[in-house]
């Protein structure tokens, strides 16, 4: 089975109105390159599901989302994300804000085939008071209420991952996978862009074959882009790029600020976005940042 | 242990928050911001080694990684891997203690991380986001670092947006107690204090050097507790200092609190 496609091809299997889930953790391993093939697109009305960063930022300046399914929106280094807030402020996205781990169980519940999950996580908060679609039980076993949270179906999963072989098996090299395995679980679609298309007998090795957190039947879609968490970082491969980021959060100060930034940077392909921000070999070279 | 003379408000505020981890012993502490995280720290290097703390990123460690630059020979003391979602596990399993600093906190030690202003559908201000204090706040017991003690933080109404639980009888859900909701020490540039005073009302515990009871007052937008004949918060050791010296090279700590005054303001 080869599962390999390019990213226009992979992205293609996305439909308007779909709800998409976001790999990696603020701007730690974003499936960014993936996310730029989006902004290429006529896709619309999607509903994101992230621990957010830049991704979330970009798609809902580009104007593509209906609806943000989140517990925070972040550079870290630069806390506050530029677009999301814009979009916030303006009332231009509905969302459901919840706590990050209700946002892991409403994934756990969707890859288990679950309506819900009952958890304590949200009671006395405006999680519940603003969110009517999650509901509040009784519990058959105790005289306690407890937070129903819902499944979190998502029809597609983006992730960008260090390696894979073109059957799906795809490695996280990097210190955490964070809730990756989860966004795919709960994936009806799993798009996986990786730094290296590697052949099936490096997995031979139970070092690397322990980085993989998934099994390939999760896997639907394979998709060759070296540096393509980029502005993001790739744990071991590269940090996040800090001067495109103070960049990027500078332009949302300017009227139209989203534009000139698409315009400046995003290209016709990867290959001219690359190109446009100093190239392969300068991503590569990214400190990895410190904490 | 000698009583430092000289330290700066940073120090004073950090020692007083490593004193809020002191009782809890074998449990993950996770300081956010770089006063909480000192504070930890030197909980753990002094008086509770059982405490556990990670790199911020995806291990736990034996020892407390200084802050910033550790330069290319440093190696991290690692016990075990320890990513976010194995956090999940630790903060339902209830034994995390969290030190944050909130945006605004109530009168009822609800907080606010997430926007301010406006409404849900559009607020005026967009901050964090929830983040993980509806669960945290739930869990285990919770601390708070305010580096500017004003009005602004210690609001007069509700918080705008109820992050997480607090002492609140109206938000009770069914079934559990306000004893069930654990916040510990709440540390600001001006004092120490907890919500012990009567129905769980905020409560003075110490004033830092130089401070008035006055001062506090004035600048807490809702009724608190001030007890008759504060004691002033303990001053750093001079053994703490260079602990705290050793964990911070590249002294971010003074970069916490505006203008980096003197912990002394007598």
């Amino acid at each position: 089975m080869d599962k390999r496609l390019s990213a226009a091809d992979a992205v293609a299997q996305i439909s308007d109105g779909m709800t998409i889930g976001m790999g990696g953790w603020g701007p730690r391993r974003k499936p960014m390159a993936l996310v730029r093939e989006i902004l290429r697109s006529d896709l619309k009305d999607l509903t994101i599901v992230a621990y957010g960063g830049a991704d979330v930022g970009m798609l809902c300046a580009s104007g593509k989302v209906k609806k943000v399914i989140f517990a925070f929106v972040s550079l870290d280094f630069i806390p506050l994300e530029p677009y999301f807030r814009q979009a916030r402020q303006n009332g231009a996205v509905e969302v459901m804000e919840i706590d990050e781990g209700m946002l892991l169980l409403g994934l756990r519940a969707a890859a288990w085939g679950m309506p819900y999950i009952p958890t304590e996580v949200g009671l006395g908060t405006d999680v519940i008071t603003h969110n009517p679609e999650i509901k509040v039980i009784d519990s058959p076993y105790d005289d306690k209420e407890w937070v129903a949270m819902p499944a979190i179906k998502l029809d597609v999963a983006l992730i960008h991952a260090d390696r894979a072989d073109a059957r799906g098996v795809c490695q996280i090299e990097g210190p955490d996978h964070y809730l990756d395995d989860w966004f795919v679980r709960a994936a009806d679609t799993t798009i996986v862009s990786c730094e290296e298309i590697v052949d099936t007998d490096y997995f031979h090795d139970p070092i690397r074959a322990r980085q993989v957190f998934w099994e390939r039947s999760e896997t639907t879609t394979v998709v060759e882009i070296p540096g393509g968490a980029h502005p993001s970082s790739c744990n071991p491969q590269y940090g996040f790029d800090v001067p495109h980021f103070k960049t990027y959060v500078a332009s949302a100060k300017e009227e139209g600020g989203f534009a000139a930034y698409c315009e400046k940077f995003l290209g016709k392909d990867e290959a001219e976005y690359q190109e446009r921000v100093g190239g392969l070999d300068a991503i590569r070279n990214i400190a990895l940042p410190i904490y | 242990m000698t009583a430092a003379t000289e330290y700066t408000l940073a120090e004073l505020c950090i020692v007083a928050c490593a004193e809020a981890f002191r009782d809890d012993g074998e449990k993950l502490a996770t300081g956010i911001g770089v006063v909480p995280r000192l504070a930890a720290s030197l909980a753990m290097k002094t008086f509770n080694p059982d405490m556990m703390m990670t790199d911020s990123e995806a291990f736990m460690l034996s020892e407390p990684n200084p802050l910033g630059d550790r330069g290319a020979d440093f190696v991290q003391k690692n016990e075990s891997w320890m990513g976010f979602s194995r956090i999940f596990d630790n903060v339902w399993g209830r034994k995390r203690h969290a030190m944050l600093g909130p945006t605004q906190i109530d009168r009822f030690g609800q907080t606010n991380t997430s926007a301010l202003g406006g409404t849900y559908e559009q607020p005026k201000v967009m901050m964090l986001g929830a983040r993980g204090f509806p669960g945290n706040s739930i869990s285990h017991r919770n601390s708070f670092f305010v580096p500017s003690h004003n009005t602004r933080v210690f609001i007069e109404g509700e918080c705008d947006y109820v992050s997480s639980i607090g002492y609140n009888p109206a938000r009770l859900p069914k079934g559990h107690s306000l004893e069930d909701v654990d916040i510990h020490r709440i540390v600001t540039d001006l004092c120490v204090m907890d919500f012990g005073g009567p129905d769980h009302q905020l409560r003075v515990l110490s004033l830092h050097p130089g401070v008035t009871a006055e001062q506090v007052k004035e600048n807490t937008g809702f009724e608190l507790c001030m007890p008759e004949n504060l004691p002033t918060t303990a001053a750093p050791t001079v053994e703490q200092l260079e602990i705290i010296a050793g964990l911070d090279p590249h002294n971010q700590r003074a970069y916490q609190i505006k203008d980096n005054p003197p912990g002394n303001r007598g």
